[in-house]
């Protein structure tokens, strides 16, 4: 469903931050995205909606080359991707209806959606995906008024009310703390699942990554060096992606801490 | 899930409805008799449109030789005027800040420098400027009397707020060791306080030549009597060139405060 | 803070290196001298014998302009609306046209750094550079006398103010809520109402009513020249040399410039 082809981002400073990278993902598949600061990842991620513009190669969409696409012709293909940042990249100041439905803005225009009159289907796509994330009580609160936890919901919330193909997942759990940083995963992975969505998730946290995707690209200095199932991690793997480490000792703490937290009913959702 | 359709509306700007209304309404009404009192008067404005087109005229030629003598001078008073308030006034204004700081002046003296204070901020300078005319006489003089009192009035207020914000740990820090009270305002506020001032002081730089260029309307010296001895002969592009090398001066203070500010920092 | 080891081999240590030392000491010379030469300058027309005659023309003065004739208040209450009301009407009216400017300055919303910025950074420095006494002085030459004037005069005057503030608040907002909002597929007037317009509302009322309250003392002094308002009541009231009256302005000019100081704050506050 997305295919990217030979993939190049040269910053103007000179930096190759990808290189040359081709990756397939079909529908329905959450992609893991892992390496080292600076290995590219955030970029790899931005060129695929063009919030980076790429040097070279393609990117296409449900067969829609992304690359060529002209102004107001990517607005409207912007739609089909749903992205979620790393610090919410919430509007402060508003609501958190208003920032869910701002989600909905490439399918509104301008007026409509600066007075607030979207479409009641708007509003009704609004609701549904506040419910599955589990934010009904808080609509109105403004978004610096919610914790960590509650953004990124929100933030996940926006994404989906585009009723997107593709989620593009940038270090989701970065800012939170352990605990919600899984029940954030979880949720993420559930949705896709629900839906049918494929998505691409940046994520640094290797442990975290193994726990909830079903398949891993570990990229080094912008070029893909590992490709595969989370089990297929194997310490040398490892050291390829990331450089040399007690890889054996550093995962194996981390099995045991979510070992000590599974059993937690999904209601905890709604007070993360 | 639930089927039925929920409606939202963005919650408005003031909760209680009454108030709501009340201050809208008192608004539009405001603006309506606000812009009522205001006299359009045509006929005086289409004559008023041939000068506007001398005027912009002039700026496309500004002519800066004919009254050059004039501008040289008034432009010397302006700078001349700015230099020696500025440096007074930012002299002036250290005691009068410190008297004015809650946390280290004794009442009396905090009232005193406060209704000091209050008194050269809300007068306009133009309007202290006629009275130090009247006193002094005409010139500069009694424009950089005008502008030292007026930069008093600002940067005190300023270096007063700077000083009761202060972080004070530091004070009681340096007051715990037994200093006395010069010690702990040389050592624990100064520090603090010092950054903010010279930034300020140089944008006062900016405003006192702005304002030198507007005493001499009332005879406090300086280009504005030049500009307005040019406007009242309807040269216009003599006065062109007045502004133009007021807006150039303008300019040049505000590299010259950017690349001093960038060296301090 | 260098410490330096003398002869005897103790060690010494000193605030600043010796070649600081002087260098501050000559910069302190050179104002020293700086002031000394602009001072000579500037008063060698100035006739010392009405200086110092000036303590008793101020009590000569001083006795003649107290009591404040009261009952002159009943004139003055329309030319203080007049001030009031091109103060308002004058930001109002700078407001609505420092807004663009601001746009077309920030450096993250001109549309181009090189030919834009440049002229809208130009408006700014002209609109700031010039009182909006002597703008009163020249539209009062073009529009003739009246409040007319004096509203286009404190409008020309606080554009340039306002702008500049704003357009540095612009500047200064967080980049990522206005990218999630182009990753939605919103067009680019949709990106400016609801990414970037939300972050600067907070410093555009806060500096929008800043201005207002320095225009109040702006206004009272544009009478001096035609332009409406209290000031004609003062320059009437001294070339009749009606002391008291003219000590009756004052104290109006005082309590109005103290109350909407006050006002200002307390909105200011608020809106923190």
């Amino acid at each position: 469903m997305l295919v990217i082809d030979n993939l190049t981002k040269r910053y103007s400073t000179g930096d190759l931050a990808v290189d040359n990278v081709s990756l397939s993902v079909p529908a329905g598949q959450v992609v893991g995205l892992i390496g080292p600061s600076g290995a590219g990842k955030s970029s790899l991620i931005r060129c695929v909606n063009r919030l980076v513009e790429p040097s070279g190669g393609s990117i296409k969409l449900n067969g829609l080359d992304l690359s060529r696409l002209s102004r107001g012709a990517l607005g409207q293909a912007r739609r089909r991707m749903g992205m979620i940042f790393q610090e919410y990249a919430l509007v402060d100041r508003l609501t958190v209806m208003e920032n869910v439905l701002s989600g909905r803005l490439g399918y509104v225009g301008f007026w409509r959606s600066y007075l607030r009159r979207f479409p009641q289907s708007d509003i009704d796509r609004a609701f549904v995906v506040l419910e599955r994330v589990g934010l009904l009580d808080h609509i109105d609160k403004r978004a610096d008024a919610l914790s960590g936890g509650q953004r990124q919901r929100v933030g996940i919330a926006r994404a989906l009310v585009q009723e997107p193909d593709l989620l593009l997942v940038d270090e989701p759990t970065a800012s939170l703390d352990p605990k919600t940083s899984r029940q954030i995963m979880r949720l993420i992975v559930e949705i896709c699942a629900e839906r049918g969505l494929a998505a691409i998730v940046n994520i640094h946290d290797v442990a975290l990554a193994q726990m909830f995707v079903q398949r891993i690209v570990g990229l080094r200095k912008g070029a893909i060096v590992f490709d595969g199932p989370p089990d297929g991690l194997t310490p040398e793997a490892l050291t390829e992606i990331y450089g040399a480490e007690d890889w054996a000792a550093t995962i194996s703490k981390a099995q045991e801490d979510d070992e000590a937290e599974t059993g937690l009913p999904d209601k905890t959702l709604a007070s993360a | 899930m639930s089927a039925i359709s929920r409606r939202w509306t963005p919650p408005p700007l003031i909760a209680n409805r009454a108030l709501r209304y009340g201050v809208y309404a008192g608004l539009c009404l405001y603006l309506l008799v606000a812009f009522s009192t205001i006299e359009f008067n045509w006929t005086r404005m289409s004559e008023g449109a041939a000068r506007a087109g001398n005027l912009f005229a002039g700026f496309l030629r500004p002519d800066f030789t004919s009254r050059w003598d004039d501008i040289e001078a008034g432009l010397l008073e302006s700078l001349t005027m700015t230099v020696t308030s500025t440096i007074v006034g930012i002299i002036l204004s250290i005691p009068f800040g410190i008297g004015a700081a809650r946390n280290i002046a004794p009442a009396p003296v905090y009232a005193f420098c406060r209704a000091f204070i209050a008194v050269a901020r809300s007068l306009q300078e133009v309007i202290i400027a006629i009275f130090l005319v009247v006193l002094f006489g005409f010139g500069p003089f009694a424009g950089f009397l005008t502008l030292a009192f007026a930069t008093i009035g600002f940067l005190a207020k300023l270096l007063a707020e700077d000083i009761e914000d202060c972080d004070p740990a530091p004070l009681e820090a340096i007051r715990a060791t037994g200093a006395g009270w010069w010690q702990v305002l040389a050592y624990a506020i100064l520090p603090q306080v010092a950054p903010r001032l010279i930034g300020l002081s140089l944008y006062r730089v900016d405003i006192n030549f702005r304002e030198s260029a507007v005493v001499g309307i009332v005879g406090a010296g300086g280009i504005g009597a030049t500009l307005n001895t040019a406007m009242d002969r309807y040269e216009f592009d003599s006065a062109a060139a007045i502004l133009l090398i007021i807006i150039g001066i303008v300019l040049a203070c505000e590299y010259a405060s950017g690349f001093i500010r960038a060296k301090v920092q | 803070m260098p410490v330096s080891l003398s002869r005897d081999g103790d060690r010494h240590w000193k605030r600043r290196t010796s070649r600081a030392e002087w260098l501050r000491f000559a910069g302190w010379l050179a104002l020293v001298m700086l002031f000394i030469f602009t001072w000579r300058v500037m008063t060698q027309d100035t006739i010392w014998a009405f200086v110092l005659d000036a303590p008793r023309q101020a009590a000569d003065i001083g006795s003649r302009m107290w009591p404040p004739r009261w009952s002159y208040m009943s004139a003055l209450w329309k030319p203080l609306w007049d001030t009031i009301n091109m103060a308002t009407l004058g930001t109002l009216l700078a407001v609505i046209l420092a807004v663009p400017v601001a746009f077309l300055t920030a450096r993250n919303t001109t549309p181009s750094v090189v030919f834009v910025r440049p002229v809208a950074l130009l408006v700014i420095v002209s609109s700031r550079s010039i009182n909006a006494l002597i703008w009163a002085l020249l539209l009062v030459t073009i529009l003739g006398p009246g409040v007319l004037a004096g509203v286009i005069a404190i409008a020309l005057r606080s554009v340039g103010f306002i702008a500049k503030l704003l357009y540095e608040a612009i500047e200064e907002i967080n980049i990522e809520p206005v990218e999630a909002i182009r990753a939605t597929g919103a067009s680019a007037p949709q990106v400016l109402a609801w990414g970037i317009w939300p972050q600067i509302t907070p410093a555009f009322a806060g500096i929008s009513v800043f201005r207002w309250d320095i225009n109040i003392r702006e206004a009272t002094v544009l009478g001096l020249v035609g332009a409406g308002g209290i000031g004609v009541n003062l320059e009437s009231s001294m070339n009749t040399l009606a002391w008291p009256q003219v000590t009756l302005i004052l104290i109006v000019i005082l309590a109005t410039v103290i109350v909407s100081e006050w006002v200002s704050a307390k909105i200011r506050h608020a809106l923190l």
